[in-house]
């Protein structure tokens, strides 16, 4: 896997066309289509409004809350979908790496890019409610494409290093799927961080070490309200700070060397 | 690659396989087994020190029995294994087709499953589009590239994706059983397509178990058995050694393939007292001089078969020397010269290919030690409408 290979021609081929053929098959049979991608976030909507505003009133400290839930929802599916599509990208498509070779990198990531796509229609979407939310938006909101490329790279290390596991332990699916659960809980995504900052600033301190509540406490910082807490506001700078970037390159490092080792031998083990 | 002229070349290739003791997949069973110390796989090793060389231009045959290892070679080749010792080196782009229509969707039409089908041998769209009217027109469904495949019947799916396979411009392809497909007129357009393929000099692999087909589109190949070469050289050697393995088993008294000792220097037909471009009158005694160069001495009785065959491949001819019945023929280092003497003028105005077969039995196993392609040949001139009267006879050079 050299990095020139990596975006050779005709990787890039091959990418595009099974991207493309697997957004024609997403909503295939379906009447609407293509506009599912953006009436499901619509829907989304509504419901964590009437829920969260009308009944619970969780978030009543938090202005503009619908839309703060709404764009934690929207990133949180992103990072599951893409790394439970990576997960099962190789032994989903076991019937082709049997019978022809190619870069097999190549499936883990048309199934991560196909969830990028979706994730970039979904925003689009949340970006008009934030609008007519009346949200002022300045220029500091363009540091949402870093961010979601980090994202996306955690997410793609997270694929690479599950899909190659699952050739061999299917038990992982049933594992990742547990984990996610736990995860979502852990991630500050439905309540606020500040609940659990007034019961325990270090619990709260804890949860944005992960490299996915940094990234969707940040995207929230910037394009809803500057009253969500992030890894900047509310951990003093210190090594500390640099810990959900850490996690992030670790895994990545180790999910390409794992990757790497292990797809030569996933045709006879498929 | 050293030689130019390779297409492909296997070196001492090893391939092995853990096999799972138990089906399941998961976790516990290999804590199980790490518990109970076991190993929970066996070794299998399909392949062991296999090599072999493919010219370009070659059509080549690797014909084996399920279970031989052809697959696993097959595969190896392509890329889809990567090999445990050993080496392949491939010149030029290779397009695998090891199954029909792979990555094929039902949902989507006939169209985008070409460009699909393309892009996973390595074609870009442009490519494709270039080689795109050729494929439709060679599977004949103009009418439906637009259908979904799901709408497809099973052989028009299969004419679609055999056409991709034949019509995917790489320079050498790799086929796997793909000849019995479609229905008969199909398959007639299919044998001529690899008749012309064969001539065209594209270098072709065609991995099968069908002996016929390799005797019918090959020029060489492998036969490969329990993981090794059990023999290789021309379609009819490999033929010969086909129905030796298999069609009367004497699994015990296997032997390895000798090396090849000798080499046919020169073949050549001439009549006692004439000269070579003299008529000859029917009935007249015709020799065929076979000179044959050795690097050893080679002490076993040997046969030396001879198939005189016409332009058109019918076997005209066939004569032998060796054997139990005639006096042992033996070879020594050097030039060795044998004669056949074939009587009665049977040539036509055609042109004639000899094709030799030198064989050694040892304990009624036959390996064959030296086999010429049809390269050699000769041509016979009758007179226009008096067959078979007088013919002269002039040595031919090389066919190209």
């Amino acid at each position: 896997m050299k990095l020139s290979n990596i975006l050779s021609r005709k990787n890039r081929i091959l990418l595009r066309e099974l991207v493309i053929t697997d957004f024609k098959l997403r909503y295939q049979g379906s009447v609407l289509g293509v506009l599912w991608s953006v009436l499901k976030p619509l829907f989304l909507f509504a419901i964590l409004y009437v829920v969260f505003d009308q009944f619970l009133k969780l978030g009543r400290d938090i202005e503009h809350f619908p839309v703060y839930l709404l764009l934690g929802i929207v990133l949180w599916n992103f990072f599951t979908e893409a790394t439970t599509q990576g997960l099962q990208s190789i032994v989903a498509r076991g019937d082709l790496i049997r019978k022809i070779n190619f870069p097999k990198y190549i499936i883990v990531v048309s199934g991560t890019v196909s969830a990028l796509i979706n994730l970039l229609i979904n925003l689009g979407v949340v970006l008009v409610f934030i609008l007519v939310n009346g949200v002022q938006i300045d220029l500091t909101a363009l540091l949402v494409i870093p961010l979601i490329l980090e994202l996306y790279i955690f997410a793609l290390a997270i694929a690479f290093f599950l899909s190659s596991i699952n050739v061999k332990f299917r038990d992982v699916g049933y594992l990742w799927e547990i984990l996610l659960q736990a995860a979502f809980y852990a991630t500050a995504i439905l309540y606020p961080l500040q609940m659990v900052a007034s019961q325990s600033v270090s619990a709260a301190k804890l949860l944005l070490m992960n490299p996915v509540a940094q990234i969707i406490q940040d995207i929230r910082y910037v394009l809803v309200t500057d009253q969500t807490l992030t890894l900047w506001n509310f951990v003093q700078f210190g090594w500390k700070t640099f810990i959900p970037f850490g996690v992030i390159i670790v895994i990545s490092i180790l999910a390409t060397v794992y990757f790497k080792k292990n797809s030569k031998k996933f045709a006879e083990q498929l | 690659m050293a030689n130019k002229d390779l297409a492909v070349k296997v070196e001492n290739l090893t391939k092995s396989f853990r096999i799972p003791l138990e089906a399941s997949n998961g976790i516990k069973q290999k804590i199980i087994n790490a518990l109970k110390g076991r190993k929970g796989y066996r070794e299998f090793t399909p392949l062991s020190d296999v090599s072999f060389e493919i010219e370009k231009g070659d059509f080549f045959g690797i014909v084996g029995r399920n279970g031989s290892g052809k697959s696993t070679l097959l595969k190896t080749l392509a890329g889809i294994y990567s090999p445990d010792g050993g080496a392949v080196h491939v010149a030029g782009k290779l397009v695998p087709f090891i199954e029909l229509g792979v990555g094929f969707n039902p949902e989507l039409s006939g169209r985008e499953n070409v460009y699909l089908n393309g892009a996973l041998l390595g074609f870009s769209r442009k490519e494709m589009e270039g080689m795109y009217e050729e494929i439709v027109d060679f599977a004949e469904l103009h009418d439906f590239m637009e259908e979904r495949l799901k709408n497809y019947s099973s052989g028009m799916q299969v004419r679609l994706a055999f056409s991709i396979a034949i019509r995917a411009q790489g320079d050498i392809l790799l086929l796997d059983e793909v000849l019995a497909v479609g229905d008969e007129a199909f398959q007639n357009k299919s044998k001529q397509y690899f008749k012309e393929l064969k001539s065209s000099g594209k270098t072709v692999i065609l991995v099968t178990h069908d002996m016929r087909a390799v005797e019918e589109f090959c020029n060489k190949g492998i036969l490969i058995n329990d993981g090794k070469i059990q023999a290789r050289g021309s379609n009819e050697a490999i033929a010969i050694a086909y129905k030796d393995l298999f069609e009367a088993p004497s699994p015990d008294k296997k032997r390895d393939v000798s090396p090849e000792v000798s080499t046919v220097k020169d073949i050549a037909v001439s009549m006692p007292d004439k000269d070579i471009d003299t008529p000859v009158a029917p009935g007249e005694n015709i020799t065929l001089n076979i000179t044959l160069e050795s690097s050893c001495d080679y002490e076993n009785d040997v046969v030396l078969g001879i198939n005189l065959k016409n332009s058109s491949g019918l076997l005209v001819s066939s004569f032998g020397l060796g054997g139990d019945a005639e006096p042992p023929l033996k070879i020594s280092k050097g030039s060795n010269v044998y004669s056949f003497d074939i009587g009665n003028n049977i040539f036509q105005d055609d042109q004639y290919t000899v094709d030799i077969l030198l064989v050694d039995y040892v304990d009624d196993h036959r390996s064959v030690l030296h086999e010429s392609l049809d390269n050699k040949a000769f041509r016979s001139e009758g007179f226009k409408g008096r067959q078979h009267s007088l013919v002269h006879i002039v040595n031919y050079k090389k066919r190209t």
